[in-house]
């Protein structure tokens, strides 16, 4: 067992017995990111000496005797389209590639105060528009199971990092599944929140009626505390609820005895790859040996989840997107003869491939003549989509499924075809549109890939959810597998 | 079906300037990602309100008092053309 193996729950004991200082753990981090991350890619700006000065104080504090929050000097990545002040801010965009935020996202403010480290910023598909990070205006960050792989996407550098060792811990974001499947790719836990609990002021917004913030971490307990951490009312996020965040430590218990599970058939349906398919029924077969009872379940609409999920994202996009025209910051393309032109150029050169395509469409589909075929068919195929879901939680308190429908593809593998792309998000974009929560933890392995398994709750129930995935996580033991690297 | 006329008339609106080639690739990538959408027209929605956003969110009102705000030096710091105290831009009409 290696020190970049531990998870933050256990870096902390050391940190308390003093076995271990901040300031030596966070060195030994950005040593491991050093050793790594040639390989991996994960971070496009590392900020080391912030780092260890922040590491610093918490050692003080330790010296000085007094008790240190559970997360402090724990080093944490952040996805680079996540704004940090002072701190380069890209969204793995040529658009955005000199861009220092005068302010930070409120999810790192209360990362700060709860008195983490900021390891450094990592790659994205460009503005989070991808499922690979093969989107990226800048670098590919690569699997660490296997470097021919992809990491997923669009949050592939903060869960490459958490998987190889480079943080302990990350944030990322999930507009379509871009937490959940990153983390499935790489074998680690990923949680979407429910829509509201964790606040978006500065998050760079894709499409903000999908866009939510939530974790990265190596175990369902972690995961626990970064989003104690980071949940609860944002005056600054209109859209943030006014729900009293739990304790979500309290519901790390090991006992599913009662529960009601459903797995959606449409779900385990066409599509899926057979050795995925096993480790989702081993999965079912346990949780009915740990108490739980298991049932296969209904959510007719699903079929039209991706579509709908594309409509109403590259419309949200296209107009989220306005605002980079070149003027109160970001890049702004030379030699315009008048001002419309300076919009036309700078838009045309400063954004990549998927943006434009995604622009075009939602431009397309929010335009007079469309409007009423596509977008708002989409916003009522919503409706029936978010009724499933309401009809399927009446009987069942969590539900069921694998977070993609195959392990990490190869390089290359998808780009040939958007649609098929997009076609990997169909376990995932259905919980985005309804904006319930969902947690992708590790289930098993094809040929030494990791398998995901998906779990999603009812709205804010996020503690049944933990508690599911703990007991999960508990009795199997997967989370303690690390590729090599 | 979209033609690049089409195509043209919707990078003006998204004002994106965009190569031959770029029109030639969103013209075919748009007809066949539409093509997918049809998929749509088969579910009846005739009694289905839409759902913009998923929870039952009001206005969000505050007192209309001046708050923290970031200084002038810093809104304008990642401009990419200024002059003294405002965003520079080329000739407008």
């Amino acid at each position: 067992m290696h020190l970049y193996q531990l998870t933050a729950h256990e870096l902390h004991e050391l940190l308390i017995n003093k076995e271990l200082s901040a300031e030596e753990l966070n060195n030994y981090i950005f040593d491991r990111i050093e050793a790594v991350d040639d390989q991996i890619r994960s971070y496009i700006t590392l900020t080391k000496e912030s780092a260890l000065e922040r590491a610093r104080v918490v050692d003080k504090q330790i010296q000085a005797g007094a008790k240190i929050a559970p997360l402090a000097g724990i080093p944490v990545a952040i996805k680079d389209n996540i704004c940090t002040k002072g701190v380069r801010t890209t969204a793995s965009s040529k658009m955005l590639s000199n861009f220092i935020p005068p302010y930070s996202a409120t999810v790192v403010e209360k990362l700060e105060a709860a008195g983490v480290t900021i390891a450094g910023k990592t790659n994205l598909d460009e503005f989070a528009m991808g499922s690979s990070t093969e989107n990226s205006a800048f670098f590919t960050t690569k699997n660490p199971w296997d470097t021919e792989r992809v990491p997923g996407g669009s949050s592939g550098g903060s869960a490459a990092a958490v998987c190889a060792g480079a943080a302990v811990c990350a944030l990322g974001s999930d507009t379509g599944g871009s937490i959940r499947q990153p983390a499935s790719f790489c074998g680690v836990v990923g949680l979407k929140p429910t829509y509201g609990l964790v606040s978006r002021y500065g998050l760079i917004a894709l499409a903000s009626s999908l866009d939510h913030i939530g974790p990265f971490t190596r175990d369902v307990t972690d995961c626990a505390l970064i989003l104690e951490a980071i949940s609860g009312n944002d005056p600054k996020d209109s859209t943030s609820a006014s729900y009293k965040t739990p304790d979500f430590f309290a519901s790390l218990i090991n006992d599913v005895r009662g529960l009601k599970i459903g797995v959606p058939e449409e779900y385990m349906a066409a599509g899926i790859a057979p050795e995925v398919r096993l480790a989702i029924e081993q999965a079912m077969s346990l949780f009915e040996s740990l108490g739980a009872v298991v049932e296969y379940t209904t959510l007719p609409h699903t079929e039209y989840a991706v579509v709908t999920y594309q409509i109403i994202g590259s419309a949200e996009a296209s107009s989220s997107l306005a605002r980079y025209d070149g003027v109160r910051y970001g890049f702004r393309a030379p030699d315009a003869e008048d001002v419309m032109d300076m919009f036309m150029k700078t838009r045309g050169q400063g954004f990549g491939p998927e943006v434009k395509r995604r622009i075009m469409l939602g431009t397309y589909v929010l335009s007079a003549e469309c409007y009423d075929d596509y977008y708002l068919k989409a916003l009522k195929a919503r409706t029936l989509i978010k009724q499933d879901f309401d009809r399927a939680f009446e009987k069942y308190d969590v539900l069921l499924s694998p977070t993609s429908p195959t392990p990490a593809f190869r390089f290359g593998e998808k780009a040939v075809d958007p649609f098929h792309m997009y076609l990997s998000d169909i376990c995932t974009a259905s919980s985005n549109l309804a904006g319930i929560p969902g947690i992708s933890l590790p289930c098993g392995f094809v040929d030494r890939m990791p398998v995901g398994l998906q779990l999603m709750g009812r709205y804010f129930d996020e503690g049944t959810l933990l508690r599911a995935a703990y007991t999960f996580e508990q009795n199997t033991g997967y989370h303690q597998e690390f590729p090599e690297i | 079906m979209i033609t690049e006329k089409d195509v043209d008339h919707v990078a003006i609106l998204a004002r994106l300037a965009l190569t031959g080639k770029e029109k030639e690739m969103f013209t075919k990538q748009l007809n066949d990602v539409l093509e997918h959408f049809q998929s749509l027209k088969r579910l009846n929605t005739e009694k289905v309100q839409p759902t913009a956003y998923v929870l039952p969110l009001r206005n969000i009102y505050r007192e209309d008092q001046v708050g923290d705000h970031i200084s002038l030096e810093d809104a304008l710091a990642n401009c990419p053309d200024r002059d003294e105290n405002y965003f520079r831009v080329p000739k407008i009409v």
